[in-house]
């Protein structure tokens, strides 16, 4: 039987906001145990949640830049269970009408030829806070509790089930991964466990309308963790269903080590969390003037900048896909294109994301602090475009820079005497020296041979070092064999 | 001294006639005395309440001094206090050294107030009796074979017994205006968000609310001025400017529309309870106050609505009490579900389990729409009734209680007759309207029965007016249990 | 309708309150006796009725994302059944 894989994501986004999401304690990373878990975030008797506006606001940031609809009012709930590292008994979430409802992501699924967009629907975005952590070293068998995340504001965003593969669910991911930080509300710190995603994994027979029963994976905290889990549990699912087994609806936890997905030990009685609306908060309100303010402070979102890139650059929709991944590097495009030239954005952008691309993706590190500037790779890409330098010999300049042996691109041309050569007659005296070097070739050639007119074009271009104009060799060679 | 006003100790006070430590110690040495009886307190703690009456002189000394500087003040357990054992009547923070103030206690130490101790109280404020304390029932000056009312039991009785000239209170269903009624007070509960919540142990949140007790209006007036105010902390604190609530006290009451509820006035009332409310509507009509009927037509369900939002919430709000935090942890259990299970059933006390397990019930799946949804939208047509009514009336005017107080352990065993006798004051909380109980009488077998005063929405000033009015002209109020 | 020792085992799992075999029969009697009470809300018709939620139906009100507290943790965990190395210890926790 052919299989059809339903997958649905639930992110957890942490918010960046100085203090909690209901009390004044520090969000900052790694601090000592429990010392940012103040009054309210340990639930001692008597306390109460105020709510913090940074995280309304960066839930309406998320709702303006996937053009979800923004609850006017909306309702902070209870969900009640008993877990040591949620110190109330309940989470303050939403529930019935969450913040944001609605709303959608493009995706790019694979690379280059292969490559497919797809558009991704949110069901909604609710705030949340986190809980705490339970730590399971040996403390003479017992688990010890840290409170210092408990609070912290999350912004929960769930996807419908539209993800067709393990593929499409890393794809969703990373293009949300980015649009958070785009949009400045989360810092994308996974290992930090800033964003952290749980998918809801089913198979059904291909062409079945119902869907099948889900397993949840939980706390996904990886792209290639998201991968191996989904795939290990779509196998996992279709032969328990090919042998004629059940799927029953569990929460599995994946283990990197092993590489499997296995049902949590806990198995909680069917629970019900009895949600109800939180007393000690009123509705949130939204005004449209609230909204109005947020969006005029919102930075220029990836779906526009694509739109508009591609028309203002020359350049194809996937590589005006490509270059809005991140606010970052658009952000080095731009640069690169304003100092290079209109002009030449289609040279900066195949430099940006063949050259640089490579070199970050193989050392690491991130563009906005890539040893290369965009006004260097500016003047580089200028220097290709007017003639100066080839290609080839472009590549070494890059290298150049990249190691920090030099700063100025034309300082660099001169001193290394790295111009073309595109003096005709000085070309053509080099070309009667090849050739009387390699009579053989030439016979070869002019028997029809043309693997042999190539290897006269590289003894050319390797007695010019390269500096010679390849076109130039081109036509001049032919031009002279013909002759 | 045991007898004045808080008008007059502020002034025996500034004119140095007696030291805020003279009078503490008058008050300390009263509790010392006779709460062996009464068991109006939990935590008494001679040496802070002196190092606070201490401070308070030195204030009164250096000039820096408001009304209510170096007078004794009791606080219900259920305000968290710096320092003291905080209990809420209850097994599961019998260990509870709280690390923080309340907004209600910062606001009084604030004005100068010295704590006298923390009063006894129902288990988590859930009783009107004050018999499901862990710490013991509180037995009612007036007769120590009846019950004091509840669940801030502890505070009136003390406030009777002349043990302290003044307390706080809070009223979740009636826990002010009901005990006060019981002990011959006076009692308020203000309007829904005027009084922090913050640091006051939440029972039912959307109901609960924190108010002074003492002798008289005029006193409450002052505490309440001293007490009420915004509070950044709780998101439900009202922002609204600080009121002077003696501002109108004085103020004559002709011309008054005095509604009178009919459900209010039906076979549910004793009969010398009847007698009382008349004879005090009576007194103001004297005074130039007009009576009309109006309608709560909905108040009749107001005790079962209220006995599905109170115990939903309560039933969330105490899941905090897990024995990991702060509190009672059971000596031995298997593993952590067992140290949650054994903990909580040996932390809280019956009441408290019941009605944990009934909010439970009824915000679980598939009973949630039938019972809460259902409670809150007959919430909403209790409102709207008073609505209706303050459209007819300024103040409306009904017994507190059904009954004086009755008799220790008459109704320990029966929840449902319990719970009825807050029929009177719950409409109030789910409203969330300030209302108030003064003395009006005594009852059969010389027991105090009060007469409650609601009012509309912010209305607190106009209440106190009214009640001290008929404080001027009776002396109800003033009245103390004699053989003590 | 009154509720069956089971349905009142469910409620004491989920509301984390051991409750012996010996007392769940009263438990289960006295809970049946409040049922009865609570159930006259059914005779309302509440029907085109919002539910009220709140005593005051305002907006919330929201605070500015200051960071105002400062460690107190010692003061926190003075009043901690148990603790090691500044966090609280629990029987061990399951996944
Ligand atoms: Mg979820
Ligand atoms: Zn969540």
């Amino acid at each position: 039987m052919e299989w059809e894989v339903v997958i649905g994501l639930e992110t957890h986004a942490q918010l960046q906001t100085k203090s909690k999401i209901f009390s004044g304690s520090s969000t900052a990373f790694g601090a000592a145990p429990n010392v940012q878990a103040n009054a309210v975030d340990i639930a001692l008797p008597g306390v109460l949640p105020v709510l913090n506006r940074a995280a309304v606001e960066c839930a309406i940031r998320l709702g303006l830049a996937v053009g979800g609809r923004i609850a006017a009012r909306s309702i902070f709930a209870r969900k009640n269970y008993f877990y040591p590292d949620l110190p109330k008994g309940y989470q303050i979430s939403q529930y019935e009408i969450p913040v944001i409802s609605g709303g959608s992501l493009a995706i790019i699924v694979g690379q280059g030829e292969q490559g497919y967009e797809k558009t991704v629907q949110l069901t909604r975005a609710h705030l949340e806070e986190d809980a705490g952590k339970s730590l399971h070293e040996d403390f003479h068998g017992k688990s010890g509790i840290d409170l210092n995340r408990a609070g912290t504001p999350l912004l929960e965003i769930v996807t419908e089930p539209d993800m067709r593969s393990s593929a499409e669910a890393v794809a969703y991911a990373k293009a949300l991964h980015a649009l958070v930080q785009w949009i400045g509300i989360c810092d994308g710190n996974m290992q930090e466990g800033s964003f952290r995603c749980d998918a809801n994994v089913s198979v059904r027979p291909k062409g079945s309308e119902k869907l099948g029963t889900r397993r949840e994976i939980k706390n996904l905290n990886s792209f290639r963790f998201m991968q191996q889990a989904i795939d290990y549990e779509v196998h996992w699912q279709i032969a328990t269903l090919e042998d004629g087994g059940r799927i029953e609806q569990a929460t599995v936890l994946f283990d990197p080590a092993t590489g499997e997905t296995r049902a949590m030990r806990s198995k909680e009685d069917a629970q019900d969390y009895r949600y109800f609306p939180d007393p000690d908060l009123l509705p949130l309100e939204i005004i449209p003037e609230w909204i109005a303010r947020v969006k005029a402070g919102m930075p220029e979102l990836p779906a526009e900048m694509k739109l508009r890139f591609a028309p203002d650059y020359g350049l194809s929709a996937y590589d005006a896909a490509m270059l809005t991944v991140s606010r970052e590097t658009a952000a080095y495009f731009e640069d690169c294109v304003a100092a290079a030239g209109r002009e030449n954005a289609k040279l900066c952008a195949n430099w940006l994301m063949g050259e640089l691309a490579a070199r970050l993706n193989k050392e690491g590190g991130e563009i906005a602090a890539a040893p290369i500037s965009p006004l260097q790779l500016a003047a580089l890409v200028r220097r290709i475009a007017d003639g100066t330098i080839s290609n080839k010999i472009g590549r070494e300049v890059f290298d150049a820079l990249w190691n920090g042996d030099a700063q100025d691109v034309d300082e660099l041309i001169s001193a290394r005497g790295l111009k073309q050569i595109t003096d005709g007659g000085a070309i053509e005296a080099l070309i009667a020296e090849v050739l009387a070097a390699n009579p053989k070739s030439v016979e070869e050639f002019r028997a029809g041979k043309e693997k042999a007119f190539n290897a006269l074009v590289g003894q050319l271009m390797k007695a010019t070092k390269g500096k010679a104009n390849p076109q130039q060799v081109n036509e001049l060679l032919r031009r002279k064999l013909s002759g | 001294m045991i007898n004045r006003s808080l008008k007059e100790l502020g002034a025996a006070l500034a004119e140095k006639r007696i030291s805020s430590v003279e009078l503490a110690t008058l008050f300390v040495e009263r509790i010392e005395r006779l709460n062996p009886t009464l068991n109006a307190f939990i935590t008494v703690d001679k040496g802070k309440t002196l190092a606070m009456a201490r401070e308070a002189d030195q204030r009164l000394a250096s000039g820096l001094a408001g009304p209510l500087t170096g007078i004794p003040l009791a606080h219900k357990d259920i305000f968290c206090t710096e320092g003291w054992l905080t209990t809420c009547g209850s097994k599961m923070l019998s260990n509870f050294v709280s690390p923080y103030d309340a907004h209600v206690v910062s606001r009084m130490k604030l004005a100068g107030l010295v704590t006298l101790g923390k009063t006894n109280m129902d288990e988590f404020a859930m009783g009107s009796s004050n018999e499901t304390s862990f710490y013991g029932p509180v037995k009612n000056p007036w007769d120590t074979a009846r019950v004091p009312g509840g669940s801030s039991g502890g505070a009136a009785a003390a406030i009777a017994a002349r043990l302290a000239p003044a307390a706080t209170g809070t009223d979740t269903g009636g826990s002010i205006r009901q005990p006060a009624a019981l002990c011959g007070l006076t009692g308020l509960k203000p309007t829904y968000g005027v009084v922090s919540r913050y640091g006051m142990i939440a029972f039912a949140s959307s109901l609960d609310q924190g108010g002074p007790m003492a002798k008289s209006a005029e006193d409450c007036a002052y505490l309440l001025s001293a007490m009420a105010g915004f509070d950044p902390r709780d998101s439900t604190s009202l922002d609204r400017p600080n009121e002077d609530y003696g501002r109108d006290l004085e103020k004559p009451l002709a011309g008054l529309t005095i509604g009178l509820p009919r459900e209010f006035f039906g076979t549910g009332m004793a009969a010398d309870v009847r007698s009382a409310v008349d004879a005090a509507l009576a007194e103001y009509r004297k005074q130039g106050a007009v009576t009309v009927e109006v309608s709560l037509p909905n108040s009749g369900l107001s005790v079962p609505a209220y006995y599905v939002i109170a115990p939903a919430e309560a039933s969330s709000n105490l899941s905090r009490f897990d024995g990991v935090r702060y509190g009672y942890r059971a000596p031995e259990y298997a593993d952590l579900s067992d140290m949650y299970c054994k903990t909580r059933a040996q932390g809280f006390g019956a009441e408290v389990k019941r009605r944990i397990l009934i909010g439970t019930y009824v915000l679980s799946h598939g009973y949630y729409d039938a019972y809460y949804l259902q409670a809150q939208k007959i919430r909403r047509l209790i409102a709207n009734d008073f609505v209706e009514a303050f459209r007819h009336c300024d103040i409306i005017m009904g017994p507190t209680a059904p009954s004086t107080a009755f008799a220790v352990g008459a109704k320990s065993d029966d929840p449902v007759a319990m719970y009825l006798s807050d029929i009177y004051t719950i409409a109030v909380n789910l409203a969330g309207l300030p209302g108030m109980s003064i003395p009006c009488g005594f009852g059969e077998g010389n027991l105090p029965v009060g007469l409650q005063l609601i009012g509309n929405y912010f209305e607190e000033a106009r209440m106190l007016n009214v009640a001290h009015r008929y404080q001027l002209a009776t002396n109800w109020h003033k009245r103390m249990p004699e053989n003590l | 309708m009154p509720l069956n020792l089971d349905q009142v085992e469910r409620l004491a799992r989920l509301s984390r309150i051991e409750i012996s075999a010996a007392d769940s029969g009263e438990t289960r009697d006295q809970l049946n006796g409040v049922f009865a009470l609570i159930e006259q809300l059914q005779a309302a018709d509440t029907r085109g009725i919002l539910p009220m939620a709140h005593a005051v139906e305002l907006a919330q009100r929201l605070r500015e994302d200051i960071v105002t507290e400062s460690d107190r943790r010692e003061a926190y965990q003075a009043v901690a059944p148990e603790i090691e190395n500044g966090l609280y210890l629990v029987p061990k926790v399951m996944e």
